[in-house]
Formats: C-alpha cells, structure tokens, sequence
C-alpha cells in the first residue's frame, strides 16, 4: 500500500497555479525523487504534504488518513535553506525542535545523545548553532529531521555544501531508514544523486505531473538503443547499416541502433569480421537526458 | 496547547537568560539611580570658600544690619570707593557693595552696585537680592510710618481644599492633583517604553526566524498562530519579569544608596524643589511628607491590578501589531521604518493625550483617550488615581480586550502568509491582501 497518496492536488497562488492536478503514490521504504525545474511547483507541493499550507482543492491521504495536524509528529522536513536559531545551544534547540514534534523530554534527550553519538559529534552539544561550519549545521538539521523516528521524510538538497564523507554518512542513513520502512521524499538538481539513490521519481514541471515511475523502467521506456562497443582489430566498412554512428574512434564506437535485434546482429557481424570485443553494454539515458528532453517537450 | 506553552517557555527562557536582559535589568535602575544621586550633588554643592564683602551703605538703608549668609561675611565702612577698591586688590575684602540712596519712597526697583574681581555666584547673587530687597521695604515701612506687623497679616497663602458631595466620594485633599499628574505622568511613560521596547521586540524575532529560515521547520510542527501568540506571550512574559524586578529593585537600591553614602533622597528632593522653585526649605519637606501620605491613600487595590491589565492588554495588542509588520519585512530593513511608523503613531498621540489626561482628567478629550482602544492603554492607567467612574473603566476595559483579540487574529492571519513569502515587496496593500488568502 502507498504510504502517501497525492490525488489530484490544486493549489493556486494569486491567479498563479502552482500545482495542477498533480497525483502520485509514495510506497512505504521507498526513496522518492521529486523533481523539477526551478518554479516547477516543487516547493508548493512540499509544503503542502509538509501541513505547511493547505490544498485548494484534491487530497493528500497518510498512511491511508486524510492528511492532518496529528500526522506532523510522523513527518519530518529538512527544507533546502537550512534554518536555526543562531544564538541557541545545538543540544537545546534539537530537544525543543522534538518535543515541538511530540516528544518527551525524556525521549528527546536520550534519541539527540543516540545520534551524536552515533554521529561522534557529542562536543558539540553544547556549542551555539553559529559556532559550527556549514557542514555541521547540516549534520545536525539532519538529525533535527530525524530525531522523532518519522514515518515520511521529506529531504530538500540534503547534500548540499556537504563533503564527500559526510554526504556518505546521511546516505547511509537514508538508506538505513529506507529498510526500516521508511518513505523518503528526495528532492533535487542533482541528478546523479537521483540515479544513484531513488527508486522511483516524479518529474513536475509547470505544476503538472509530467513523468512518474520506477527509475529503472523509465530509464528502459526512454532508452533509444545505444550501445557502446570496445574492440581490438579493425572494423570494415559497413557499420552504418546497424544504425547511427554517434561516435567511433579508438575502437571505441557509440551507435544508435534501430533495435536490440540490430545490436545483435552488429555484434555478429563484426565478430564473423574478425574483430575481438573486448566490451558491449548499452548505454541507458541517464534522469538528467530524460529530464531535459521531457521538460523541452522532445518526449 | 502544549506546543504553545513550550514556544512561550523558550521564548522566555532564552531571552531572561541572555546576558543582555540581566544587564538591562541590572544597569538601568542603577543608571538612574546615580543619575539622581550626581543631581543631588551638584544642586546641593556649596562653595566653601569664605568670602568678605564690605558695605558702603551712604543712605543708611540698612542701619548697619547684614546677615551674614553662609561663607559669606559683610562689614559696613564709611571710607571711600577708591579706596575700599583697592583693599579688594591687596586682598582684605573679596568685593564692595555699595547701596545707593533711593530716589523715593515710593519707587519700585532699586540698584545695588557690587565691585569685584570675581563676582557673587547664582545662588550667593539671589540670596543677595533677596535680603538687601527685605531690608530696604523694612526701612521704606518705617520711612512711611507703616506697621510692619500689619502688613505682614495682608498677605493671605490661599490653598484649595477639595470637599465631596456625597458621602461615598473620597475626600481629595489639595495635593491630589499634583500627585495624581505625576503618578499618571509616570504609568503612561512606563506603557509608552514597554509598548516600544517589547513591542520591537517581537517585530524583530519575528524578522530573524524569517531571515534564518528557521520558521520553515517551525511551521511544519506547529500552526504559524501558534508561533506568533507563543512568541508574543513569552516577550510579554520577559516584560512582566523586568518590571517586577525594577519594582523590587530600585526601593531597594534607594535605601542602600541612603545607607551607604547617607544622602537622604527626601532632602535631595527638598533640594531640587527649592533650586527649581526657591521654596522655602521647611516648606519643601512638609510638601514631600504630604505627597507621600497622598501616595499611601490611593486607591492601590483598584489601580494596580488595573494597571496590570491596561499593561498586558495594551501590549499584546500593539506587539501583535509589530508581529503582523515583522512578517512582511524582508532582508530589507529600509522597508521596517515605513511600515512600522503608522503602528508608532497612535501610540505617540496617546502619549500627547496623556499628558492633557493628567491636567484635565474629567475633561472629554480625556474620556475619550480613555476609551479609544489604541490610545487607552497609555492614557486610562494616568487617569486610575483620579476618581474614574468604575463604568468608565469597565467599558475601556471590554472595548480594549475586545479590540486585542480582534487584532491579534488579524495579526495572525497577516504573518501566516508572511513568514513564508520571500521577495515580496511588502506594503500595507500587499498585507491587506493576505489577510484574505485561504489556508
């Protein structure tokens, strides 16, 4: 069953429609990439599964509830520009932001100690916020978004400003609480990240729903059949009838073939031709080709 | 209501344990106090320097009788100017008055001529004028065959004294009014600085949660009313806290000072009232003790709780009003003054009105800014040692709580589209608009 369920939300800003008739599913353990150019309507929708703002009219069902005020203390939201009170000692501020979102005292303290051990971040408890690096404050947003063992997650550029093995750190953890069950709605530029972290996507643009899906299947519908091949030897004249030449020097060639079948059929030719290879793959469009070629309305 | 009592709670808590709250706490009732204690000083010091002054007296106005006035030490002598001048220069006598004969009986103003290198100062100068003044219409009193006894009985001190009608009105005495205008003068000032200083406040939390992006992650735990109204509670909260404490802590610091330094402030007072008004200072200190018995005879049981409540009232409704204006504000600080100036002029015109409420506390103009929500927080609370009509206070009283609820949901309404809009040019037009979108 989908843990979030968005059908057919409108939202309209002072005759602006920023969210138009958008329906998707988020399933439980899954990371979700929500994706879009700039003013796609990302933000609007965030906001309003975050209760920060309310549908004009469709729904937005959790866990199988119409969306409510009770429903914040299972959600956590890390927005793009990280947020602080500066002058507030870290340690203090994490216990307010959990007991804000439901929790004990108790159980505030003892989950924040959890982590920053976890994290061996424990000096830096009783540090001011505006004491700590760019990447620290992000680290402790991050535990900040987590600290109440929400049920969906919603992350906005959560890498970003982070070094190499700190943004290994919260993927791990990201794909930690992905087993634990937990939805993560990811959201992003990067597309790398996408391909590397999610398991399904939507793409809005212009505040409708443009593409949605397992990546894996939408990498395979938009595939156009390009397969790079290695080889030792030389290759006859003749390549051309397999498709289209993207590229070939260094026997190394990129072709366009018409099909999986002329792939193939281009492999066996050129090994009745002698030639030795070394190397054969296609080449699947990455979300980045797709995304671009979507939102220009060439797919 | 929890999420709201924990807002309020941190609100309270970080901003009572900043350093710079117990330092205003601390530093301003001290201020004042050495303040007060350098005044004292200043009007009380005296030149204890002794001066001799001669007196060439040729018309005999004073049949060779001066006082003698504090270091001051006059002698008659019949030489002549020249060379009484130039005892002055040797150093025999600080300097030479010389009283010229009058021209008549009868002529108001007389001349007086004083030769010295340095002249009399401000206070030795009046004293002066004063005696010689005295002593010259006691000789005109006997020139003119006047009985002195008899026309000392002319002058009649005329004193007011209020009487009630009936018997359930308080019987005033003739300094209630002086010390009705200065207690009024002094809540008024108090609602005045509280409304500025906790109203900007809110104003600015409100800006730095919105600039930090820190009311992002606020408002998906909690409803952006919540937030403002837990804000605005726990400020308020701060105010009441410091308030209480200046109540405490300046009788106490008054009487340390006393004990310390052995300045009595009651004879500081009699000083500055006399320098200010030349009163006697035996009559300084009846008026002192009479205006603090006056004090004592107030109402205190209707006036400070009410006072408390024109105090909480008016500032919710005004810092309510700066939360609304803190959410618009962007990054652009240029843009606060103009819109907080049309919350900063009603309050100013209370100030004004308080001022004629204190003087004329009957007067319409002083019902009316009694009863006019934005200005009664500031001028009722002058006007609570006057005798005010009780239906006079209950009425402001509904009126001003009904119209705080009224704008803090305004307010509200305001800063939940505030909070989240970046960029916008923010004018009184824009936040109308707010006021209508849809949650």
């Amino acid at each position: 069953m989908s843990f979030l369920q968005i059908k057919e939300v409108v939202k309209t800003y002072d005759k602006k429609v920023a969210v138009d008739h958008v329906s998707f599913d988020v399933p439980d353990g899954t990371i979700y990439g929500l994706l879009g150019p700039n003013g796609a309507g990302k933000t609007s929708l965030i906001r309003i599964i975050t209760t920060i703002t309310r549908p004009d009219s469709g729904e937005v069902l959790f866990n199988g509830e119409k969306l409510a005020e009770k429903h914040t203390s299972f959600i956590g939201y890390m927005p793009e520009e990280r947020g602080f009170y500066k002058k507030m000692k870290v340690g203090e501020q994490l216990v307010y932001l959990a007991r804000l979102k439901g929790l004990s005292l108790a159980d505030a303290k003892q989950n924040i100690n959890y982590w920053f051990e976890k994290f061996e971040i424990m000096d830096w408890m009783g540090k001011k916020v505006q004491d700590l690096s760019k990447g620290m404050q992000q680290k402790v947003q991050f535990i900040s978004t987590i600290i109440h063992k929400p049920k969906l997650i919603i992350l906005d550029e959560p890498f970003s400003g982070l070094d190499p093995i700190n943004a290994n750190l919260i993927e791990n953890e990201i794909q930690l609480l992905k087993q634990q069950g937990v939805s993560i709605i990811f959201s992003t530029h990067r597309m790398e990240q996408v391909e590397e972290i999610c398991d399904q996507i939507v793409l809005i643009n212009q505040g409708k729903n443009v593409l949605e899906g397992d990546v894996k299947e939408i990498k395979n519908k938009y595939k156009e059949h390009l397969y790079n091949v290695r080889y030792v030897g030389d290759v006859k004249e003749g390549v051309e009838k397999f498709g289209k030449i993207r590229e070939h020097l260094n026997n190394n060639l990129i072709i366009n073939c018409d099909s999986a079948q002329h792939a193939n059929d281009l492999l066996k030719w050129m090994i009745q031709g002698g030639v030795q290879i070394t190397s054969f793959n296609e080449i699947l469009p990455t979300i980045s080709d797709i995304f671009i070629r979507k939102v220009e309305g060439k797919i | 209501m929890d999420k709201l009592w924990l807002i309020i709670k941190r609100e309270y808590l970080t901003r009572v344990k900043s350093k710079s709250f117990l330092l205003s706490t601390i530093l301003t009732p001290l201020a004042f106090l050495i303040f007060f204690v350098i005044i004292g000083f200043i009007i009380g010091y005296e030149s204890k320097e002794n001066q001799k002054v001669v007196i060439v007296d040729k018309a005999n106005l004073l049949n060779k009788v001066m006082k003698d006035d504090k270091n001051i030490y006059y002698s008659f002598s019949d030489k002549n100017l020249d060379e009484l001048k130039k005892e002055v220069e040797s150093g025999n006598y600080n300097g030479v008055l010389v009283i010229p004969g009058l021209d008549s009986l009868l002529s108001k103003k007389a001349k007086a001529y004083y030769y010295a290198k340095t002249q009399l100062g401000l206070d030795a100068q009046s004293n002066l004028e004063n005696e010689l003044g005295d002593k010259i219409s006691e000789y005109k009193m006997e020139k003119l065959g006047l009985d002195k006894k008899m026309l000392e009985s002319i002058k009649t001190e005329v004193s007011l004294d209020p009487e009630p009608i009936s018997a359930s009105q308080k019987d005033e005495s003739s300094s209630t009014a002086a010390v009705g205008a200065g207690l009024g003068t002094v809540m008024g000032i108090i609602m005045y600085m509280s409304v500025f200083i906790y109203g900007t406040m809110v104003m600015r939390s409100v800006m730095e949660e919105k600039m930090s992006r820190i009311v992002e992650v606020m408002i998906s735990s909690v409803k952006p009313f919540q937030l403002m109204l837990g804000k605005i509670l726990g400020v308020g909260a701060v105010g009441l806290t410091q308030l209480l404490i200046w109540m405490i802590l300046i009788p106490l610091i008054s009487i340390t000072v006393t004990a310390f330094f052995g300045i009595n402030p009651h004879e500081m007072q009699a000083h500055s009232a006399m320098a200010a008004q030349s009163i006697d200072p035996d009559d300084a200190k009846v008026m002192i003790t009479r205006m603090l018995t006056e004090v004592w005879s107030l109402n205190w049981w209707l006036i400070l709780p009410s006072f408390l409540f024109y105090f909480i009232c008016g500032y919710i409704l005004y810092s309510s009003l700066f939360a609304a204006v803190g959410s618009a504000i962007g990054d652009d600080l240029g843009e606060s003054q103009s819109l907080t100036l049309p919350i900063t002029i009603p309050v100013i015109i209370g100030f004004y009105i308080m001022f004629a409420a204190v003087r004329a506390p009957q007067s319409s103009l002083a019902v009316w800014g009694s009863l006019i929500p934005l200005f009664s927080p500031i001028v009722m609370p002058s006007r609570l040692v006057f005798d005010v009509p009780v239906w006079q206070i209950a009425l402001s009283m509904f009126i001003l709580l009904a119209t705080t609820f009224f704008f803090v949901w305004l307010a509200g309404r305001i800063y939940r589209v505030g909070i989240l809009l970046y960029g916008k040019k923010a004018s009184y037009k824009e936040l109308k608009k707010w006021m209508f979108y849809k949650d």
